[in-house]
């Protein structure tokens, strides 16, 4: 629409991740490197099954819409569980550098923990699935004009990144997760995880219907939250820990 | 193509969606659209963009800048259909959304509201006018007086009778051409793509009971952004500056080529006074001008009077050649008349300093044919210069007499204006400037123009009561005698005629002298109606055929140098007067023209063949450019812009509260999380009880 908009909708969509990343990642090169190479393991994901589409589409009858449309989430079922396969690839790859960044690191033992590399590498996902997603629809949101000529909804660009900010953080919180439950052989883990994914996809196809599907997918995106935070080493005692602490300080600074 | 409509109807049928299901589609659409330049789901799903757009472009000459400009980035404005001149209150001051985008139908395109648009042009930001198929009454947005500081009437030659003091030429005149305007203006024509700009006002931008109407609201963006500003020295002085290896030019000067003929050839290469040769001129203009860039068509203006000509000399062919009269008689059409005459100014500076095969003092005398669109029956007048008249300076009653006499038996007749007026605008007046020679311009109208569309889009085949039967195709309507052709082929032969005695010629031949209407009416056809027909392919040469469309040329004299009606003009002289041949070189007096020639029936390839005859172009840009006098009184110093890029589109706009809240919401979003990682981060040993080594931050 204008500039206000582009930025609103960017500082939306990227607020989060961009700030994850400057206080949590910058100042660690090795975490860098997680990321990035997270980044390319989702998107080498993307493009294999995006191939596997392009091949189907290709071979069927163009015309027919219907036949395109589940096409498509069919290519989207195959997208997501591919997604899923490549994350496990991940982390079975993070497991054995590990090893050998454990054998040259000047400290004993291993530089990262496999939770802060389930963390860096879910917010990796999440950093280029969101960038896929956005960047595309803030070009056009530079332009004098707005969605809606052929009945699409205005708000069709902040609900663009409403969505794209939570599935950054649904990446990061499934990283965590996944990779926590592979660790402690939790097979079951990785079945939920999927088939959250999954959800939140069909949750997406009720587009332009935001009540219907904005709002679950934010739902959703708490109980991984709360989720993510268990699983890597949070707890109750913790968070009480902290408010006495703060209580205390406060005090003690009085 | 396919692409592109793949690209729109993935986006359709998906509506929206952030998950992987658009992230496919977007890689998908990416590797689509990379054989397709211009698809892009979301941007479909924003813009329209109008394809049958005609922009006004911005002119200058010495003094003054005309025509419509943009700004750099186009011109948005909320559109408004105009539904009456009342309703204009509600762009320029009551509507709470402005700038508006003005859409206006031709019923409403006058002087009075253009003029008010233009002084409240804060609030206006273009305006686009829909063009019909049917003519209003009339219209012309040319000046009344046409052309009043080039021609030879000034403070010292006839000053009562100069800007227009004693006639007005074009009364009908609003002169919405000549002004400037700082908004774009374009035109659209009455299709779907009209349609749907006001179905989309209809639904989003009606103000329901008086109340302000409710964001999105439909908008229109207008690109016509012009390089040149001020006038023609400064755009041609900016022109002149060598910053880099590739220079941007601003503007380039209007002009094109005349195109000259004669009955007995002259040398091209020797220039300058001929000796005992006397030579008659007689003249037509061949360009016209609208509002709009290039769209004219000048029916009455100009095509009536170069036919007319063409048909002439093709009538004097045959007695040329049997019985050649004492003087020479020369064909010439000009180009860029409509613009402080380009073309004729040229000739004459040419003539004056030995750069033309003769020079004035060969010139014995001039018959320029004016606007002649005539019903049978109606009489042409005679139009002269009445102070050279009165100096006894000139004899115009020679041609006057020859004129007079050549009309016996066909029905109409020649009269002299009765009051003492001026000439029309006309070439002939040029020839005057530079040295007194009898002349005489025939015209239709005895003292104001009779054409109620001069200069404008609505000149067209329509104006000349140009009317086929319905059920003929292309072929038959090129072959179809309208009355109109018949009115014309006698004027045609009243000129031939005229100019044969005027030449000298043979008195007992001159009632052989006939017009054949079936030229003219091919002619007619192919000038007005469509240029791409059987007859026209024939007479051009093969590497110009691609000039040739469904639809009538355009008269624009433009700066490309490459106008079509300056090259079919060419081209039918040079069939017309000229022999086909299948000779050899010699020493060549002749311009010699491959053609493409008919297909013969039951054939594929065309019979093409070598034309000879004396037809020649001359250039016809204005001497003030030859001279670099841009800022010249004398001489045509009309430029016109250049620009970048011209296009529209149509979108839907939110409301500013919409977009600040956008932002408001993403800065907040910002800040937030920028404050809750730094605040998890520093306590995150506390957070995240763990085993081995400082656990990491995560939301």
């Amino acid at each position: 629409m204008t500039a206000a908009v582009f930025f609103g909708c960017a500082f939306i969509a990227f607020g989060p991740a961009f700030s994850l990343f400057i206080f949590t990642i910058a100042k660690d090169p090795l975490r860098v490197i997680i990321l990035i190479a997270g980044a390319f393991f989702w998107l080498v994901s993307l493009l294999l099954s995006s191939l596997v589409w392009f091949i189907a589409t290709k071979a069927t009858n163009a015309q027919d819409l219907t036949l395109q449309k589940n096409l498509l989430i069919f290519g989207s079922i195959f997208s997501v569980i591919l997604q899923e396969v490549f994350r496990f690839a991940y982390y079975r790859l993070l497991r054995k550098a590990n090893e050998g960044l454990a054998a040259i690191s000047e400290e004993d033992g291993p530089p990262l923990s496999v939770r802060e590399m389930a963390y860096v590498a879910g917010l990796g996902f999440g950093i280029m699935s969101g960038a896929f997603s956005m960047i595309n629809t803030l070009s056009d949101s530079l332009g004098p004009g707005t969605v809606g000529m052929f009945g699409d909804s205005q708000y069709y660009f902040i609900t663009s990144a409403l969505m794209t900010l939570a599935l950054t953080m649904l990446h990061t919180f499934w990283g965590v997760v996944f990779f926590e439950g592979c660790e402690r052989k939790r097979w079951w883990v990785i079945a939920v995880v999927l088939c959250v994914h999954l959800m939140v996809f069909s949750l997406s196809l009720l587009n332009p219907f935001y009540v219907a599907s904005i709002l679950p997918v934010y739902a959703i995106m708490l109980l991984m939250a709360v989720w993510a935070f268990f699983s890597s080493g949070g707890s109750l005692h913790n968070i009480t820990l902290l408010w006495t602490c703060r209580k205390s300080n406060a005090e003690t600074s009085s | 193509m396919k692409s592109h409509w793949m690209c729109s109807n993935l986006v359709r049928c998906l509506g929206d969606g952030n998950t992987s299901l658009q992230k496919l589609a977007t890689s998908i659409v990416f590797f689509f659209c990379l054989s397709d330049v211009s698809c892009n789901s979301v941007e479909q799903k924003i813009y329209v963009e109008l394809n049958n757009t005609v922009p006004c472009v911005r002119l200058l000459n010495a003094t003054h800048q005309i025509g419509c400009q943009s700004s750099i980035s186009g011109d948005t404005g909320v559109i408004h259909v105009l539904e009456s001149e009342a309703d204009l209150e509600w762009p320029l001051s009551k509507g709470p959304n402005p700038p508006y985008m003005v859409l206006l139908e031709s019923s409403l395109f006058t002087r009075s509201i253009m003029m008010k648009m233009k002084n409240e042009s804060n609030r206006v930001a273009g305006v686009a006018v829909v063009v019909p198929n049917t003519s209003p009454p009339e219209f012309s947005p040319h000046t009344t007086c046409p052309n009043e500081n080039t021609g030879v009437y000034s403070d010292n030659y006839g000053p009562n009778l100069a800007h227009c003091n004693t006639t007005v030429w074009n009364p009908r005149g609003n002169g919405l051409s000549y002004e400037e305007f700082d908004f774009p203006v374009f035109s659209l024509k009455e299709d779907n793509e009209t349609e749907f700009i006001k179905q989309c006002y209809l639904d989003h931008n009606r103000a329901v009971n008086g109340s302000a109407p409710q964001y999105p609201l439909c908008a229109m963006q207008l690109f016509s952004h012009m390089h040149a500003v001020t006038n023609t020295p400064t755009c041609m002085r900016r022109n002149d500056i060598n910053f880099s290896i590739n220079p941007e030019m601003v503007c380039d000067p209007l002009g094109d080529y005349n195109v000259w003929g004669s009955i007995r050839p002259y040398n091209d290469t020797v220039f300058g006074h001929k000796e005992n040769e006397s030579v008659v001129i007689a003249a037509a203009r061949l360009d016209s001008r609208a509002f709009f860039w290039e769209v004219s068509t000048g029916a009455e203006g100009s095509v009536s009077g170069f036919v007319t000509l063409l048909a002439a000399a093709q009538a004097l062919r045959e007695v040329t050649h049997a019985a050649p009269p004492t003087r020479n008689i020369l064909f010439a059409f000009f180009q860029g008349e409509t613009f402080d005459y380009i073309g004729s100014s040229r000739m004459v500076y040419d003539m004056e300093n030995g750069k033309f095969v003769i020079d004035l003092d060969n010139i014995h005398s001039v018959l320029e044919i004016g606007q002649v669109a005539v019903h049978s029956g109606t009489n042409l007048f005679l139009h002269s210069d009445p102070v050279s008249r009165r100096n006894n300076t000139v004899n115009d009653e020679n041609l006057v007499n020859n004129l007079q006499s050549s009309t016996a038996g066909l029905g109409f007749l020649l009269v002299e204006p009765n009051v003492s007026q001026p000439l029309p605008p006309s070439s002939l007046q040029r020839f005057l400037r530079a040295q007194p020679i009898p002349g005489i311009v025939l015209a239709d109208h005895e003292s104001a123009f009779n054409n109620r569309y001069y200069e404008s889009f609505y000149d067209n085949a329509a104006n000349l009561n140009l009317t086929y039967p319905s059920d003929l195709s292309p072929e038959e309507q090129l072959e179809f005698v309208t009355d109109t052709a018949k009115s014309l082929t006698d004027v045609a032969t009243v000129v031939a005629r005229a100019l044969y005695k005027q030449a000298g010629g043979d008195e007992s031949l001159v009632n052989t002298i006939k017009a054949d209407p079936k030229i003219v009416t091919q002619m007619l056809y192919g000038f007005l109606v469509s240029s791409n027909n059987s007859w026209f392919q024939a007479v051009m040469a093969p590497e110009l055929k691609n000039i040739l469309k469904p639809s009538p040329p355009e008269y624009y004299v433009g700066v490309a140098m490459s106008s079509t009606p300056t090259r079919l003009v060419q081209y039918l002289l040079a069939n017309l007067t000229g022999a086909a041949t299948n000779l050899t070189q010699s020493q060549c007096m002749y311009s010699y023209l491959w053609v493409q020639g008919i297909v013969p029936p039951n054939s594929t390839e065309r019979d093409s063949f070598c034309v000879r005859a004396s037809v020649r172009l001359t250039k016809a840009v204005s001497p003030a450019f030859e001279l670099g006098e841009y800022a010249s009184k004398d001489y045509s110093t009309w430029t016109e812009s250049r620009w970048k890029f011209i296009k529209a589109r149509i979108f839907l706009v939110a409301s500013r509260d919409l977009e600040m809240l956008t932002l408001g919401v993403g800065v907040a979003v910002l800040f937030t999380s920028l404050l809750v990682t730094y605040f998890i981060s520093t306590k995150a040993d506390v957070l995240f009880s763990s085993t081995r080594e400082p656990a990491s931050a995560a939301y």
